[in-house]
């Protein structure tokens, strides 16, 4: 238990460092939202600079900081300027769309990968190793950014499905009935892109541990005894690599936030991903401090997560 | 060591693309910010070996390509007169290496036809041309930038494993924090201490300095690992025990070892950074117009029109797949040549 509580108290003096590198590097940024206010004629330069003052934004950082951690204590997470309102307020329905679009692909991935992944680890048979082969080294070169543009195409050319956004126009403001259908329709190719990015990672490493694992002399013995293949494999074999596996579980938890940025900017999916996007170009400082601070602690939680369960897994951690 | 049998068929291709591309000023047919704005995303152009009259010609020709009056972005070919294609012609001024005054190119064909090898784009601007010129910024960018990142990393993990105490706990937790968030979030966030709209000369070398200032951190710990273990290997507590200095323990025994690490990372890190500027500048976060880069060339595809009637614009992504693919064959090559040794 103290073992944890010393990895919780390492994850949150994490979060702190990050957050003190996300401010520098997003303070020492030349120009703010306000100066870009300032390209509106109407807009007297006295005026940016009493807005600026209201906004405290003529603080220096360890200031701004402080004012930051305050907010963030209280929930609010900060000020949007470029929405004119607290960061709480766009962040959270931005985070379950994110959590909508990868929490699903993520699941699918591994639902796919995992049988994949021990059929190709166990099988004898030649031209399954080999056909999974080339279909992870084939998703491996192709990048996200690509395979996005590729499924755009087939979107734009067959008109199958909606070629972006997570809701038809015609649905936003009418009645609730379709919703979830039509949601689920945007839903398909953005999740396939990342479901595209996970499988070769996931089944690469899931087999790789299984043939590990088939290595070792426990699994002759098993074998000599007689017990079925399949439950060998099942009941003996697959918790005996669990190791690996959990570890690569924890990651893509971690990931959960972080992983669909690119899909999300393609495809116009309404998440963190975007978000972060369009705070840099709109230089909306706390936004983009706290869509890095939010991918960060996800990805830091997903390791912790991790380490959780394999200490609860695995008894060689305890010791 | 093992003897080399035959040339691997990844790093030729990765040599040959790259060379292709350094010295894109010789086998572009034109220069990459040359516009024909009555040529707005033609399709590729045609190569003809059989002429109207059913002859052969050794030489390819070519028709010039006309707008349909009133069809925007429809063309024909005007078979009123043939444009053979030539070799080694010369154009448009170029500099070769960025040194060399030259203006030779691999092909052309007369004026006023265009050799359009892969269409063009909205101001009509030839697509394979942009291709190779694009390359050189974004090749180059990925390579500059992974050696940046690499050799921060193997100064700062080496410094680290080497010295040890405290100054490997403080670059040890600085890396740390660097790794806890995730890439594309801490390329962006670092992507923001540039000011939003660069001008193309400059960014370039910034673009460098930020994707290999966010790189540092996976390389360094790795170094450091590998620093740690030769630390403790027989041959170097026996080479400082006959009172061998820092500097010489580190030339000769810690740096080779590192080293061959280093050129597998690269292998790694290369595509990576490509793909980093690549997704900085599709979405208009670095190289900006006119220059050409693979992201802000792939850009325009982010209009449904564009993506729907002018597949030609892919080419960067088929390209893309190309060299990503070479650089994974040549980074399992050489991570099963270390697993070896």
């Amino acid at each position: 238990m103290g073992r944890f509580v010393r990895r919780l108290l390492h994850s949150l003096a994490l979060l702190f460092g990050v957050s003190v590198v996300a401010f520098v590097l997003v303070d020492s940024a030349p120009g703010d939202f306000f100066d870009e206010m300032r390209l509106d004629p109407q807009i007297s330069p006295s005026m940016v600079a009493a807005l600026r003052k209201q906004y405290g934004m003529d603080r220096p950082l360890p200031a701004k900081y402080l004012a930051w951690v305050v907010s963030v204590a209280r929930g609010e997470w900060g000020f949007s300027f470029a929405y004119n309102a607290s960061a709480s307020h766009i962040l959270w329905p931005r985070l379950r769309n994110t959590l909508l679009l990868s929490g699903s692909a993520t699941f699918l991935a591994w639902a796919i990968a995992l049988p994949l992944g021990v059929l190709a680890g166990a099988t004898r048979v030649r031209w399954i190793g080999s056909a999974v082969s080339l279909l992870t080294s084939c998703l491996i070169a192709i990048p996200e950014l690509v395979l996005g543009i590729l499924l755009l195409l087939f979107a734009v050319r067959t008109g199958y499905f909606p070629i972006g956004g997570m809701r038809s126009a015609a649905l936003v403001n009418g009645h609730d009935s379709g919703v979830p259908w039509d949601v689920l329709r945007h839903l398909c190719l953005p999740g396939l892109c990342l479901i595209a990015g996970w499988l070769p990672l996931l089944v690469l490493h899931i087999r790789s541990a299984i043939q590990e694992i088939l290595q070792a002399p426990f699994v002759n013995a098993a074998r000599s005894y007689g017990i079925p293949r399949l439950r060998l494999l099942l009941v003996h074999v697959l918790p005996a690599a669990a190791n690996p596996l959990i570890s690569l579980f924890g990651l893509s938890l971690g990931m959960l936030i972080s992983s669909s940025l690119l899909v999300e900017a393609l495809f116009g999916w309404p998440g963190i991903g975007r978000l972060i996007l369009e705070s840099i170009q709109a230089r909306d400082f706390f936004l983009v401090i706290d869509c890095t601070m939010l991918a960060a602690g996800g990805f830091i939680l997903g390791n912790l997560t991790a380490d959780l369960l394999l200490e609860v897994c695995d008894p060689r951690i305890r010791l | 060591m093992t003897s080399r049998k035959a040339v691997d068929p990844a790093l030729l291709l990765i040599a040959l693309s790259h060379g292709v591309i350094l010295f894109a000023g010789f086998f572009a047919p034109y220069a990459a910010d040359t516009q024909n704005r009555e040529l707005s995303f033609a399709p590729p152009t045609a190569l003809h070996f059989w002429d109207l009259q059913g002859h052969f010609h050794f030489r390819p020709f070519i028709y010039r390509s006309a707008a349909l009056a009133g069809q925007p972005n429809t063309y024909r070919e005007d078979r009123s007169r043939i444009f053979p294609v030539h070799f080694l012609v010369p154009g448009t001024d170029y500099r070769l290496l960025g040194l060399f005054r030259a203006h030779r190119h691999l092909f052309g064909v007369d004026e006023p036809a265009r050799l359009l090898l892969a269409g063009s784009d909205f101001y009509g601007r030839d697509e394979l041309s942009r291709l190779l010129f694009g390359g050189q910024i974004s090749l180059f960018s990925g390579v500059f930038a992974a050696g940046i990142s690499l050799v921060l990393g193997m100064l700062l993990g080496g410094l680290a494993g080497y010295h040890g105490r405290w100054v490997d706990d403080l670059v040890m937790r600085i890396a740390e924090v660097f790794l806890a968030v995730p890439w594309l979030y801490l390329l962006l966030s670092a992507r923001a201490l540039l000011p939003l709209h660069v001008e193309p000369h400059g960014v370039f070398l910034l673009l460098m300095a930020v994707l290999g200032l966010v790189g540092w951190a996976r390389p360094a710990r790795l170094v450091r690992g590998v620093v740690l273990s030769c630390r403790k290997q027989d041959f170097v507590l026996a080479a400082r025990g006959f009172g061998a200095s820092d500097v010489y323990l580190i030339r000769a025994h810690i740096f080779p070892q590192a080293a061959s690490i280093a050129a597998t990372q690269m292998a790694l890190y290369v595509p990576q950074y490509i793909l980093a500027e690549v997704t900085l500048s599709f979405f208009g976060l670095g190289v900006s117009e006119p220059a050409p880069s693979w992201g802000n060339m792939l850009a325009p595809l982010q209009d449904n029109f564009t993506l729907q009637f002018c597949w030609w614009l892919l080419s960067p992504a088929a390209a893309l797949i190309l060299v990503f693919l070479a650089y994974r064959k040549a980074f399992a090559h050489y991570a099963k040549a270390q697993f070896h040794l």
